[in-house]
């Protein structure tokens, strides 16, 4: 059984893949019928992704060689492109982990989606998504990779402007697929620089030339190549600053906030940086780089994050800020912190985006967390598990966060980069800040009377439970006691980090901190008169941050101004320059033309006229130019 | 006294017929008699061939054989210039070139 699975991971993405192409083609019209399919093919894919990851996982040999199997897709002089697997542990890692989160959610979406008219669509589209992240995963080249990272990219727009009939969402979806656009425009060009330098686009060939890289280019070529890469991870995991798209992403249904951004499209940018990191390893300015966007990220959307009132907006800049620390991790060059927290915040970001539509679901879309407040008594499941997501994602030990938060702030001390280890601590402080915020406003305080909430359906408890659970448990396989994950996933040498007390403590007491701040101004004083008076008092912060730092109007601005600018002035360039020339070759032609069309006057003994002139013109040259055709003419026959 | 007859004499006498048939041809206003000139211009040209014939190659009667040909082409030519004049006709009650002039722009 491991066996088969290992050997037909291509199962993994093909089986929702299928379930996709059933539903569309002939289970639409049932819905019921097309979710238990679309649930189904996703739980037998989770099984062979548990015993391929299984597999992997028992056999020491894989943790430096990977299980790479492909066929050819086509070749030709000079390029050949192969189409397969790749499975090593991280990819074994990933694919159990999306395809349970996936499960999770597409059970989930049976009670949420409960009566929408496309529910079907719903679910065909859920799984196309799913089979596109999961493609991905193992794909052992890179235009493969891209091929499903276009996919996947195609899913989150079908999925963001889901409701179709709400302008914002076709907006967002809209905005979504193009801002990613940009960052796989930067991708495809340093992937073909790879193909022109290299020669080839498979992962493993690549990991092993890549340390001799002198052999092939320069070390400018290299960085050009290296920076040209990360653009596309800017764009599709959300990083400053191309991160616009990501909250307006929340226009979709619920369970598509969570698959986007928990476990698919938002972190296959870091996945994509991690699987190429022998490239990014070789150019110490690009991690450099990484390193730096990723914390500045991380603490751009942390402050956003405070001031935000819709629940999921708040979410949204929350995973921004940890995808923030996942680039953070491997600009650092540690791939086994950034997948770690990879890991446990699949976790505790489903677990929390499925609560946030669990409380939107009882609540008919009530946004605001101001408008909420003491649901835990009506919502316990829903509430208590929210509470645990939220623990984790504070970092509090010994949820999930904890551990992989600080392999992060570990591993950036560690490296001497001591202003990003700043930027992480505070940023794990606002985390927990406004993370707390969020739960207190929600969960705890007063009851409002106009809310009548009510416990969401099993279908959807259930999966809040075991990701709960998940968030509990899921960080303690790499926990410095029991280090588990940094044996498996870790890149070049697998290196045992030595536990820091001190940093450890301080990032207790920063999220500690961060969730006594939250009490104490949202929970304690119940007028909430100190939060308004802040806000007052600290108004121009305020709005800045309440509008985002205004990110979204400087993109508009230079839409406006500076594209649309430009655009007039090519304008005027086609209208004179482009359009003079081609107007002025057809005026010519014309006039021409109309001069000498009076040679031809219609009438016969002049065209014979003109005929035998030509004749004779001929002859006559013929017969000065050549002296045979000269005697053939004149006196061939003389004798 | 008589002189032999040379090639120069039927090279100039056949010149000077298909002279008089390209004058023709292009000058007069009649359309039968612009076919008749037509004729004039390849009976030159048979004149030329039948000669070199005899001049070139005696034996054999390869020249003779193509006067044949153009003979035979110019009648079936000639049948068919009179049935588009008689068409002609017909429709524009004339035969002067100078009226056919709808070939153009």
């Amino acid at each position: 059984m491991v066996e088969f699975a290992m050997n037909h991971t291509w199962l993994v993405p093909l089986l929702p893949a299928l379930s996709f192409l059933i539903i569309i083609f002939f289970t639409r019209p049932w819905p019921r019928l097309s979710s238990t399919v679309s649930i189904a093919f996703m739980l037998s894919s989770f099984a062979v992704a548990t015993l391929a990851a299984y597999g992997v996982f028992t056999d020491a040999q894989f943790k430096h060689e990977p299980l790479v199997y492909a066929i050819r897709w086509f070749g030709m002089e000079g390029l050949n492109i192969d189409v397969g697997v790749l499975l090593g542990p991280s990819s074994a890692m990933m694919i159990f982990m999306v395809t349970l989160v996936a499960s999770l959610i597409q059970i989930y979406s049976t009670g949420y989606m409960k009566g929408d008219p496309g529910y079907s669509v719903f679910f065909s589209y859920l799984s196309l998504f799913a089979a596109s992240m999961l493609g991905l995963i193992i794909s052992s080249n890179l235009l493969q990779l891209f091929v499903f990272w276009e996919l996947v990219g195609l899913c989150s727009y079908l999925l963001i402007g889901f409701y179709t009939h709400k302008n914002s969402a076709r907006e967002a979806a809209k905005k979504a697929f193009i801002t990613t656009r940009i960052g796989d425009f930067g991708m495809l060009l340093g992937m073909l620089a790879i193909q022109i330098i290299f020669g080839t686009l498979n992962l493993y060939e690549l990991g092993q030339i890549m340390p001799n890289f002198e052999d092939y280019t320069t070390a400018g070529m290299m960085t050009l190549i290296a920076v040209l890469l990360f653009i596309g991870p800017i764009g599709k995991s959300g990083q400053f600053p191309l991160h616009v798209w990501l909250p307006d992403a929340m226009e979709g249904p619920t369970p598509v906030s969570a698959l986007i951004h928990a476990a698919t499209m938002v972190v296959a940018g870091v996945y994509l940086v991690g699987r190429t990191m022998f490239l990014f390893v070789e150019v110490e300015s690009a991690m450099y780089l990484i390193a730096v966007v990723g914390a500045f990220t991380a603490f751009f959307a942390a402050t956003i994050a405070v001031t935000q009132r819709e629940i999921k907006r708040i979410l949204a800049y929350s995973t921004v800020s940890q995808l923030g620390y996942m680039m953070l991790a491997l600009g650092v060059g540690s791939l086994t912190a950034s997948f770690f927290h990879l890991w446990t915040h699949a976790f505790f970001k489903a677990l929390m985006f499925l609560g946030a539509g669990s409380v939107l679901h009882a609540l008919h879309h009530k946004a605001d967390v101001w408008d909420m407040g003491g649901l835990i008594k009506k919502m316990p499941i829903t509430g208590w598990t929210f509470v645990i997501g939220g623990l984790a994602i504070a970092g509090i030990p010994p949820f999930a966060g904890f551990w992989s938060k600080d392999e992060i702030l570990l591993a950036t001390f560690n490296e001497g980069h001591y202003l990003l280890f700043t930027l992480g601590a505070v940023t794990a402080f606002l985390t927990a800040f406004y993370i707390w915020r969020m739960i207190f406003l929600t969960f705890f305080g007063e009851e409002k009377p106009d809310n009548h909430p009510h416990e969401s359906p099993l279908s959807m408890t259930i999966p809040l439970i075991v990701l709960a659970v998940m968030a509990t448990v899921g960080g303690l396989i790499g926990t410095p006691m029991n280090p588990h994950w940094q044996e498996w996933i870790f890149f070049g040498e697998s290196h045992h980090i030595v536990p820091n007390i001190p940093i450890m403590l301080v990032s207790i007491a920063l999220a500690a901190a961060g969730i006594g701040l939250a009490y104490v101004l949202y929970i304690k004083d119940r007028n909430k008169a100190n939060v308004k008076d802040l806000a007052i008092r600290f108004k121009p912060v305020y709005t800045l941050l309440y509008n985002k730092y205004y990110m979204d109007e400087m993109y508009l601005w230079f839409n406006h101004k500076v594209v649309d600018g430009s655009a007039r002035m090519t304008h005027l360039f086609d209208i004179y320059v482009v359009d003079g020339i081609v107007n002025g070759l057809g005026a010519v032609t014309k006039g021409t033309g109309g001069i000498l069309r009076y040679t031809q006057n219609g009438k016969i003994q002049s065209y014979a006229l003109v005929f035998f002139l030509a004749v004779l013109v001929i002859t006559i040259l013929l017969a000065f130019n050549d002296t045979t055709s000269m005697a053939l003419v004149l006196g061939g026959v003389s004798k | 006294m008589l002189t032999t007859i040379s090639p120069m004499h039927f090279v100039v006498l056949s010149a000077a017929l298909f002279a008089i048939g390209l004058f023709g041809a292009i000058t007069k206003k009649n359309a039968i008699t612009v076919l008749i000139c037509i004729e004039l211009m390849l009976s030159a040209v048979n004149i030329n061939l039948v000669a070199f014939n005899m001049f070139v190659t005696p034996e054999a009667f390869i020249g003779q054989i193509f006067a044949i040909f153009v003979i035979t082409v110019a009648a079936a030519e000639i049948g068919v210039g009179l049935a588009i004049m008689l068409t002609i006709y017909r429709n524009k009650l004339s035969v002067d070139l100078d009226d056919f002039d709808w070939m153009k722009w």
